[in-house]
């Protein structure tokens, strides 16, 4: 079998995406640490466009981006299927992973601003988390059903906006009470083993994720 | 074909994002019902079948409804296997098709927006990511086709072709309007020569709205950025007002 290895950064909800379907597939793979601040040659040279992490290396072959990594395993790795066998419910899955993509910088903005500002960012990502609770979860245990499938996966930075940004930010932005669905969900996703074990250290989180939102407010402060 | 089986697309005579749906389509030889929207007033099948974003594209497929150009596609490839591949077969190429893809969409499409969307050093600032963007996807290409040409044609159009045509098939018409040639064939040669051979594929032509309009639906957005008290529109993905002439004969 071909070596694997994944460049990732501790901290990135894009990594942990790629690490989760790794395990979830049983494949073996060595991890390789790299700093987004301060980016080494691995990185511009495994991913020469975007300069990102993640890289999925497969057999000395470089795939970027994380949604398209996780379309990679699902085809290279196909035991314990992470996607729906009927084509329809793919184009689902694909749907909500599109949106949440779309979405992501949006409803976190919650997260760079305060104020005013913080306050516009709420009711935008009010909005936006509403629909994916509503129209793409409902009152399933996961997005697919009763499984984590790809969708559960790139969903994985809500764990992140909940309890730590809320923590960071002093804003409530995926209470219990407004999102209950989503709260269950949160919960599940918690619970699968290879989640459980995966998900950063949430003291180290909240001390990282502190430091950033410094410096997001103080950029801010520049331009005022 | 009952009832179920029958596939209708709901779009916008002007909409790159419908056009990618319908050269799919066409390729795979799958017959459609086209039903064209007025998106200023949206119809309730519409808003019921993409209650998420209310935009077009929309495909309807036994009964239920598939949103996104790209989900769409991928949707029909899977669905329908006989056609020729939209995705090559191998996981590898197949991520390196999809990467390239998500390039032109997100960092060609809304970059040649921009331009369209600006003027003055605003507008310079923006040509001069579209090129630099499009010097990153000429260096990809070579890697993609590996030295060997790419040949296209009504049998072999991929996703990647299909988005690439989306966006540059209008290039006249983007050249006329805005005065930059994007595709300039000897910055990109392999770029210029793939274009060219993927709208010469009789589907591509004959799907392509004339010269004319095309100008038309440039100098509209144009107008509506640049003076927004101009007529009431919306300029998002995949919407394009019709105040345009809503025929659809090209």
């Amino acid at each position: 079998m071909a070596e694997v290895k994944l460049i990732g950064f501790w901290a990135s909800p894009f990594s942990d995406r790629v690490i989760w379907a790794l395990k979830l597939k049983g494949v073996n793979y060595e991890y390789v640490e790299e700093d987004p601040y301060n980016k080494t040659q691995l990185v511009l040279q495994h991913n020469p466009v975007h300069k990102k992490v993640p890289v999925l290396i497969h057999g000395g072959k470089s795939i970027p981006e994380s949604s398209i990594i996780l379309e990679y395993i699902e085809e290279t790795w196909p035991q314990n299927p992470l996607l729906p066998q009927d084509a329809f419910q793919r184009a689902m899955a694909r749907f909500w992973i599109k949106f949440g993509e779309e979405k992501m910088a949006t409803i976190c903005a919650v997260f760079r601003t305060a104020r005013e500002e913080q306050q516009k960012a709420m009711a935008e990502a009010t909005k936006l988390l509403k629909i994916i609770e509503e129209k793409g979860l409902g009152d399933k245990k996961f997005f697919g059903g009763d499984g984590i499938e790809l969708v559960d996966i790139s969903f994985g930075w809500l764990t992140y906006l909940y309890e730590v940004v809320e923590k960071v930010s002093a804003v409530k932005v995926l209470d219990a009470d407004t999102f209950p669905q989503l709260h269950a969900w949160i919960q599940n996703l918690k619970e699968v083993p290879v989640v459980k074990e995966s998900l950063p250290d949430h003291q180290k989180l909240v001390g990282h994720l502190k430091r950033r939102r410094e410096t997001h407010l103080a950029l801010l402060n520049c331009h005022n | 074909m009952a009832e179920e089986n029958k596939v209708k697309l709901h779009g916008m005579w002007a909409s790159p994002y419908v056009k990618r749906v319908e050269i799919a389509l066409k390729i795979k030889g799958i017959p459609y019902e086209l039903v064209e929207e007025d998106l200023v007033n949206k119809s309730q099948l519409l808003l019921q079948y993409n209650p998420v974003h209310k935009k077009v594209p929309v495909l309807i497929h036994n009964g239920k409804s598939i949103c996104e150009s790209l989900v769409i596609l991928e949707y029909i490839d899977e669905t329908w296997k006989n056609g020729p591949p939209l995705l090559p077969q191998d996981p590898y190429k197949r991520a390196k098709v999809r990467f390239w893809t998500s390039f032109v969409e997100k960092e060609l499409l809304e970059n040649v927006l921009l331009v369209v969307r600006s003027e003055g050093e605003a507008q310079e600032k923006a040509i001069k990511v579209v090129f630099e963007k499009l010097n990153l996807l000429e260096e990809g290409l070579k890697d993609l086709f590996q030295g060997e040409t790419h040949h296209i044609d009504g049998e072999n159009m991929g996703i990647l072709d299909i988005f690439l045509c989306s966006l540059f098939g209008a290039h006249k018409a983007q050249e006329e309007v805005l005065g930059v040639k994007f595709i300039d064939p000897e910055k990109f040669p392999l770029l210029s020569s793939w274009l060219t051979a993927s709208t010469e594929v009789a589907v591509v032509k004959a799907l392509q709205p004339s010269h004319e309009k095309l100008v038309m639906v440039y100098q509209f957005l144009r107008q509506k950025a640049l003076q927004p008290s101009a007529a009431e529109v919306e300029v998002k993905e995949g919407v394009y007002v019709s105040s345009l002439s809503r025929s659809s004969a090209f």
